[in-house]
């Protein structure tokens, strides 16, 4: 199974195992990492799954949505140019390793 | 009628009719829509639960799922289970709807995907950053002025008057009239139903509500800069026409207060009878938001809502036809063991995400940031004034179709 390492804002690292063809969010969720809420489940409506995608892998997780644009638009933390919502990021084999900065908040 | 008479009937060869096979379908004597099933409705949900994936309602002639997965798995495929044909009994392509229908709730896609996005983006994480400390001011403002008077009915009092105090104008609705609001949302979810006595008598009372919404929901009545402005400003923009907008906002007008008020309801409700997790609230009051959302799992104000097959399928290796209405059992999913620890505990720390008390999928609660907001701000301004909430006389339920919650819960606040 594809790896996801999942930074915290502290600095610490927490590496999960996910399904191919999960969604980040959902392998988070199935694993218990905190900083990800994930309020709407994946519904596209809350904006509570915000992830800074890696430099060496923002190429890599596909585009941002149009839907998934505007709701980045009111992310409790920053917008930075890695911004994605991580139920839209699906896991595929090649993106074992993949590395998510969890932001500071996401309410 | 297929199906009835089939009442603990399991076994092999058992009827089959209009292409569905019931054999494996366990038929229930059970009416999730009578007082004595909402009064206590958990034994009744884990039978229905343990019963199978799905199960017939025989009194209604309608299939149901009360587990997780298979509620969850109809949420999610609009598909075969559309929304066009009603998510109330009635079948719409057999009955005239009692109201037009709506352009968001009852429509499937490609009609709902334009809607909807209309809505999300008038009630989006964006606009919620804006109202925040409007709606926080409010909160504070609500819970100083009961702490003063102390003792007081947190149904009429705290949970409809809050979310009464905020919503109303945040849509931009004129001060007369207000008091259509509550009966009005009431009538929408008792109409879901079955053609009980609560749903014939709410549709005999409907006329003064139903005209008086119709009317709030014309562009001239609505302030500027509310919600309801910003729908009607997408007609402008030519993502709507005239004639859907003022349907649009009757969509905030049905489903945007009295889910609220049932939810504070609820969450006011738990905090009250758990005291340890009231307590766990007052020493963290960032818990304030997840309280919230734990009560909408553990109460789930929105029980119910159906969807109707649009061709035969399998559901839990269950076969069910084509036409059929499958009614989904919101509260009995959020309470699953097979998908929630401890399902019957609050626990306000709880991972609530995944839950289905706003829905899932496409048509989950466009307005639940909505709910959130205010949830949050009102328990966290309770927690942060209030030292302790004791219920001080009878609690009384508040009977609907559709909606969970309490007609009365006498409380007393002691002020930190």
């Amino acid at each position: 199974m594809p790896t996801i390492t999942f930074i915290h804002p502290d600095g610490r690292a927490e590496r999960i195992e996910a399904e191919t063809g999960d969604s980040a969010m959902h392998a988070a969720i199935v694993h218990g990492l905190d900083g990800i809420v994930a309020e709407c489940g994946g519904s596209l409506v809350c904006a509570t799954c915000h992830v800074y995608v890696d430099d060496a892998w923002i190429g890599r997780v596909g585009a941002v949505g149009d839907d998934e644009d505007e709701l980045l638009a009111g992310a409790a933390a920053e917008r930075q140019a890695g911004s994605r919502l991580s139920c839209q990021i699906k896991i595929a084999p090649e993106l074992d390793g993949l590395v998510l900065r969890l932001p500071e908040r996401q309410v | 009628m297929v199906g009835t008479g089939l009442a603990g009937n399991t076994g092999e060869g058992a009827h089959e009719a209009s292409g569905r096979a019931l054999s494996d379908i366990p038929g229930l004597d059970i009416d999730p829509f009578a007082i004595e099933y909402f009064d206590d409705p958990f034994p009744v949900q884990e039978t229905l639960r343990e019963a199978g994936p799905v199960v017939h309602l025989d009194k209604w002639s309608v299939y149901g799922v009360a587990r997780y997965a298979e509620v969850y798995a109809v949420l999610n495929d609009p598909a075969t289970f559309c929304s066009s044909r009603g998510v109330g009994l009635s079948d719409f392509a057999k009955e005239k709807p009692w109201r037009p229908p709506s352009l968001i709730l009852e429509a499937d896609p490609p009609a709902h995907t334009r809607t909807r996005a209309v809505l999300s983006k008038v009630l989006s994480p964006a606009v919620m950053k804006q109202i925040r400390d409007r709606f926080a001011a409010a909160a504070e403002a609500k819970v100083d002025e009961l702490l003063a008077i102390s003792s007081f009915d947190a149904v009429t009092d705290l949970a409809e008057a809050y979310p009464l105090s905020v919503f109303p104008d945040a849509v931009g609705l004129k001060q007369e009239g207000r008091e259509h609001l509550i009966p009005y949302a009431g009538l929408v979810f008792n109409a879901f139903g079955p053609p009980n006595e609560l749903r014939q008598t709410a549709i005999e009372r409907s006329a003064p509500h139903q005209a008086y919404v119709q009317e709030q929901c014309q562009r001239e009545n609505l302030a500027p800069g509310g919600f309801g402005a910003c729908i009607h400003a997408r007609v402008d923009s030519g993502d709507i026409t005239a004639t859907e907008a003022p349907l649009l906002v009757r969509s905030l007008l049905s489903a945007g207060l009295d889910t609220t008020v049932y939810g504070i309801g609820a969450a006011i409700y738990c905090l009250a009878r758990f005291q340890g997790e009231w307590g766990r609230l007052r020493r963290d009051p960032a818990l304030a938001r997840n309280a919230f959302e734990e009560a909408v799992r553990f109460e789930s104000p929105v029980q119910t809502f159906f969807r109707t097959t649009t061709r035969e399928v399998e559901i839990g290796g269950c076969k069910v036809g084509e036409g059929e209405k499958i009614l989904m059992f919101l509260g009995a999913a959020n309470r699953d063991p097979r998908r929630w620890a401890d399902p019957d505990r609050y626990d306000i720390t709880r991972k609530t995400s995944g839950h289905v008390g706003f829905g899932s999928g496409i048509h989950m609660c466009v307005g639940q940031l909505v709910a959130r907001l205010e949830g949050e701000v009102m328990l966290a301004a309770l927690a942060r004034k209030v030292a302790s909430i004791e219920i001080t006389g009878p609690v009384k339920r508040r009977y609907n179709n559709t909606l969970r919650g309490l007609d009365s819960l006498p409380v007393t606040l002691k002020p930190v």
